[in-house]
């Protein structure tokens, strides 16, 4: 089972560790990271396997929520269900 | 594999475009609530409604948090309420509204609709009652909406309902005039209304459905626009294929959404509804899609012609998109819930007449439109047996939700403030249809119904 984190926002020292950090505290594995500029923002997306995850995903959540306000930035989780509806047939 | 490209794009369309889920609505019946005693009736119905609906607004939340996806509201529709009645003793149809009102806030859903009476054809007990409770039930509840059903291809339209409604709408209007007018928005007039819409004012949950079921509304007209907008150039059949490639986009997301939801609360999934819903919210607007088309403000010349394009579009792209698709399914057009419908109407541009045209070829009807405090009862009756008529002979579904504005006039702003929006005082044609109003009676149903 797989999630996508995204980071939206100023690109800042750190924020590829302060983000992987969380996801090792939970047993939570990056498998893949990728960023690009949309609409001038920097994106980061990173691809986390979460079967072995320690923490409910609405958990995951709240904790990047914390993570993105004190680092002025929009961290969000989302389950890859919602990517493969939208984009596979 | 998930391509970036693609992950981008769907957060774009969430941060950016307003994408999201409108609503999901667990429709409940209530016909096995019915008693004799009007306070064992609605004991029956709290306790079956808070008891089904326990855990909607708490799975939507956490639903909403694991994808990423806003869920806007979280609704509930129930068995046409005049059904309830017809075994009542004591038909108090406010005490019933009043309970559904407890019920709604004890789950925390945002509306509740089915204070409903389906009279097509004629009254039949209970009926009579709900109708002319709906101005006080309106008045006293906050989340209770009202719809009746006057007329159908199958049937024909019930003038003598018809007149009644139009004077229904305005003592709605007149009972919460100190709160906007808020009565007959959350009030609407129905012909073929679906047994399955999940929209609100007009949700009920129909006699022919399941016990218990889960539908759910998409939206995304700010998705719709912006997709056209990135793609100039392209002919109405290049603008007609890429609504359908965006509406599929939109709509696969809403029946993950459904099915996730039903799976979790243990209720059979119904249907989506392919819907195009807009609200104030810049960006988020069904007549700024018609302009990106080409019309240079909705209303012009054109206008018509643009929306039944897009109401196509969105139907052909949502059905394969769901399993089920039902509904009111279409492109909504309520003025005072849209940006670009608000600003074409302030300039004139969008008028009551194109609006009726319009509704032959979108989903409903005349949708949150705001007209002045002084129209007579009968017009408000007539206006009504016209939009009844445009869906009785095409088949479809339309509605009446207009709000006579108390104390104003044309070109004053009315304010309802949240999904419901702002909308300017519309002129309505004076001259008077009061002898056809109260001739009453039935019009018969068109050749159309006779398909056997």
């Amino acid at each position: 089972m797989r999630a996508v984190i995204s980071v939206i926002g100023r690109d800042t020292v750190g924020i590829l560790a302060a983000v992987s950090g969380e996801c090792a505290k939970y047993n939570i594995n990056v498998t893949d990271v990728t960023q690009s500029i949309l609409q001038d923002m920097f994106v980061m997306v990173m691809l986390i396997d979460i079967t072995e995850m320690t923490i409910p995903l609405t958990g995951l959540a709240d904790r990047l929520d914390a993570l993105g306000a004190e680092k002025r930035l929009s961290i969000r989780v989302m389950h890859e269900d919602i990517f493969n509806a939208m984009h596979n047939i | 594999m998930i391509q970036t490209k693609d992950i981008l794009e769907t957060i774009n369309m969430i941060r950016e475009e307003n994408l999201d889920i409108r609503t999901i609505t667990m429709g409940i019946s209530l016909l096995d609530c019915s008693h004799s005693e009007i306070d064992t009736l609605c004991r029956k119905v709290y306790d079956k409604i808070t008891r089904y609906a326990e855990h909607l607004v708490a799975t939507g939340d956490q639903i909403e948090r694991e994808y990423g996806i806003p869920i806007i509201n979280k609704r509930i529709s129930i068995t046409p309420a005049a059904m309830l009645l017809a075994s009542a003793d004591d038909k108090d149809a406010v005490k019933l509204a009043v309970t559904l009102e407890k019920a709604a806030r004890a789950c925390g859903v945002n509306f509740l609709g089915g204070f409903s009476a389906l009279v097509h054809k004629g009254f039949a007990h209970g009926d009579r009652e709900l109708i002319e409770a709906i101005p006080e039930a309106l008045a006293v509840t906050e989340h209770v909406c009202a719809s009746v059903n006057i007329g159908s291809t199958k049937t024909g339209i019930n003038m003598d309902a018809v007149r009644l409604m139009g004077q229904v709408v305005c003592d709605a209007s007149a009972r919460t005039a100190d709160r906007g007018c808020i009565g007959p928005a959350k009030l609407v007039v129905f012909c073929n209304a679906p047994e399955d819409n999940p929209f609100m004012a007009g949700a009920f949950h129909g006699a022919g459905e399941p016990d218990c079921v889960i539908n759910v509304g998409v939206s995304g007209p700010g998705v719709v626009r912006a997709a056209l907008a990135k793609s100039e150039g392209l002919d109405l059949t290049g603008v007609a294929d890429l609504i359908k490639r965006t509406a599929f986009k939109i709509t696969r997301m809403g029946q993950l959404v459904g099915s996730e939801a039903s799976r979790r609360l243990g209720v059979p999934f119904g249907i989506v509804d392919l819907s195009l819903a807009p609200t104030p919210a810049v960006g988020d607007s069904v007549a700024h899609i018609i302009e990106e088309m080409g019309i240079d403000m909705c209303g012009a010349p054109g206008t018509t012609a643009a929306l039944a394009l897009l109401n196509d579009a969105v139907k052909k792209g949502g059905v394969m998109a769901s399993s089920h698709v039902g509904g009111l399914s279409g492109a909504f057009i309520p003025v005072s819930e849209d940006a670009g419908m608000i600003a074409a109407a302030e300039a004139g541009c969008l008028k009551l007449e194109k609006l009726e045209a319009m509704t032959a070829v979108c989903s409903v009807g005349l949708d949150m439109i705001v007209i002045p405090g002084d129209v007579a009862p009968e017009t408000v009756s007539a206006i009504i047996a016209d939009e009844a008529a445009i869906g009785m002979v095409n088949s479809k579904t339309t509605a009446v939700r207009v709000i006579p504005a108390v104390g104003k006039a044309v070109g004053d702003m009315l304010e309802f403030g949240g999904l419901l929006g702002y909308g300017p005082v519309m002129p309505v044609n004076p001259v008077s249809p009061k002898r056809f109003i109260d001739r009453g009676g039935r019009i018969p149903a068109p050749m159309q119904s006779l398909k056997n």
